[in-house]
């Protein structure tokens, strides 16, 4: 008979795994942007917030922009009186993070061509305000509740099963499990349109040179859409799932600074980099809390993803997987 | 004096040269108050090696990004295959027919040869994002129609050996072929080549001499190339411009243009006063 504390660290080592795959999710679509346009995406994470109240308002048949319309025409509209079912609302969502990609590349990427990387930065947090402030305006700023039917709450089949086998049953989310399956397959399919399609082959044409890429015939400015396209999906997808798991409100953009740690230790241009980092730190900070949290106050899961980075900075500037960055004097 | 009227000429070695694929007329490029190419005009004719030589800064590079769009000229007129050409982006340029190579290498350095081979068939490729997405009978076909021409020109090359090896491991002259490959899968109508023999060693430099001729000759490819080594070129070209200092200087056959004053000049570096 193998101690509890075994089972406990293995409960808590794969629930941390979990976790770090929405880390990794919301890493994957920062590596997207900035492998492709060099850029790094401060609004990465209001994008999911975005795409979260899109999705829950498509959903309910709320009536987008419904106070300012209702402010001036003295109207009292809020709801179109129909609710559409979630698959329709993802496509829908999906369809206006697409236009939204097209107007961030019309009215935004296309004037700064060129520019210094920290002047796009710059317009990324821009573009962050004020989709945050869209966001309200067309969809309130309420705290929403989402549920687009993915399973939630303790699996009794795992905790049946674990419990016949070593005696200890183990707790796990369906929701969680829902999750790593969706973030898998997007990976994998995301991996397949990259390295098997035109589209994908020219995506990373791009991604590591713009001026060959130009001499086979490339546009930059559709892989700009391209890529803010497939960015706002994962966007979508991190939005559900986090939007499921804990209501769609201001602090769901925030999970954008648990994804920069990510980063820093996979690499601002690997995909696998984003994902492994993910999982690094979900599991890092969930045994560092039950390890280390009791002596310390508790609480850690607040700083460790950051010092953790902060240590890899130190000694591994370029992330598990980025790029070797080398200056040549 | 051969005959260079529009129904082509026929070369000392019997090819048989058409009518004219691009003209340029009275090109003049600035930078600020810098005039890199002074009032130029010249053509390109089907089927022809077509060389722009001069010494280095004389503007041949920038001759060849005008051609492939890279720099729009303040004034002159591009002409290509019967029509006025606006100003268009280097992909537009791409798009109709026209491929290049760079001076400094530009590949896809984290791709295989292979993978960078077939961006040259992305102009070709019909078929949506939906069918690419999907992954569905067409876009299957497609691709393997593309891998076969691709195929055929890697071994064309001789670089099959290097095919699934990541360019960023090739020593320089084969990178040199890789990106003639790539800009031939485009199947171009005009061919640039900037500077295809620089930095090579005299073995690479002969290999690549042997390959243009042979692309020329198999494909019936339009090449139009830059070198300022004189000796590589003459043996090459059919026709050859001489640029200096921006100017054009000199135009015809190599045996021609050796013989002229203004170029031995150029070369040999008389005083200009």
């Amino acid at each position: 008979m193998m101690p509890d504390v075994v089972f406990y660290t293995a409960e808590v080592m794969v629930n941390g795994l979990m976790a770090g795959v929405l880390y990794a999710l919301v890493a994957l679509g920062f590596v997207l942007i900035f492998k492709a346009s060099g850029i790094f995406n401060y609004a990465q994470g209001v994008l999911a917030l975005f795409a979260a109240m899109t999705l829950v308002g498509i959903q309910n048949g709320q009536v987008p922009f419904a106070h300012l319309v209702n402010a001036v025409f003295g109207t009292k509209v809020h709801h179109f009186g129909w609710t559409v079912p979630s698959l329709a609302a993802i496509a829908l969502t999906a369809l206006v993070m697409v236009g939204l990609a097209i107007a961030v590349e019309r009215l935004v990427l296309r004037h700064l061509v060129n520019q210094e990387p920290i002047i796009l930065f710059m317009a990324t947090i821009g573009l962050a305000y004020f989709l945050e402030g869209l966001g309200d305006v067309m969809w309130g700023a309420e705290v929403k509740r989402l549920d687009v039917g993915l399973p939630q709450g303790m699996s009794g089949l795992i905790d049946e099963v674990t419990f016949n086998w070593f005696g200890y049953g183990f707790f796990i989310d369906r929701l969680d499990i829902a999750a790593t399956a969706v973030a898998v397959a997007l990976v994998v399919t995301l991996t397949l349109f990259s390295q098997y399609s035109k589209q994908g082959r020219a995506l990373r044409a791009v991604a590591d040179d713009h001026q060959a890429a130009l001499s086979v015939g490339i546009s930059l400015r559709f892989i700009w859409v391209l890529t803010w396209s497939i960015a706002g999906f994962v966007a979508l997808v991190a939005g559900i799932m986090w939007g499921q798991k804990s209501g769609v409100q201001f602090s769901l953009s925030l999970i954008a600074l648990k994804a920069l740690p990510v980063l820093m230790l996979g690499g601002f241009t690997s995909i696998p980099g984003a994902i492994v980092g993910g999982l690094i730190i979900g599991m890092g900070e969930k045994l560092f809390e039950f390890f280390v949290g009791p002596m310390i106050g508790g609480a850690t899961e607040n700083w460790f993803a950051y010092v953790l980075a902060l240590i890899f900075l130190v000694f591994r500037p370029q992330g598990l997987f980025g790029e070797k960055i080398i200056e040549r004097v | 004096m051969r005959d260079t009227t529009a129904e082509g000429y026929v070369t000392a070695d019997g090819r048989r040269i058409g009518g004219v694929l691009m003209e340029m007329r009275n090109i003049t490029l600035r930078f600020g108050g810098v005039k890199a190419i002074t009032d130029i005009s010249f053509d390109i004719r089907e089927g022809e090696i077509r060389a722009i030589i001069g010494p280095n800064g004389a503007g041949k590079s920038s001759m060849l990004n005008v051609i492939s769009g890279f720099y729009v000229p303040q004034e002159g007129e591009v002409w290509f295959r019967g029509q006025r050409r606006p100003p268009m982006k280097p992909y537009q340029v791409a798009r109709m027919g026209i491929a290049r190579t760079f001076q400094n290498i530009a590949l896809f350095e984290g791709m295989s040869v292979l993978d960078n081979v077939m961006t040259g068939r992305l102009t070709h490729v019909r078929s949506g994002i939906l069918d690419q997405a999907i992954w569905w009978g067409r876009a299957e076909r497609e691709e393997d129609e593309h891998r076969a021409k691709v195929e055929r020109i890697i071994d064309f090359l001789e670089i099959q050996h290097i095919r699934k090896t990541p360019v960023a491991r090739l020593p320089y002259g084969l990178k040199k072929r890789v990106e003639l490959a790539r800009a031939l899968a485009a199947e171009p109508r005009l061919l640039l080549l900037d500077e295809p023999m620089a930095g090579m060693n005299v073995e690479e430099k002969e290999d690549m001499c042997r390959f243009i001729l042979d692309v020329n000759d198999e494909f019936g490819t339009t090449i139009c190339l830059i070198e300022h080594d004189m000796g590589v070129v003459m043996d090459l070209s059919d026709r050859v411009v001489v640029m200096d200092y921006g100017k054009k200087i000199g135009d015809g056959p190599p045996d021609e243009v050796r013989r002229s004053k203004a170029v031995i000049d150029a070369y040999l570096g008389v005083s200009h006063d």
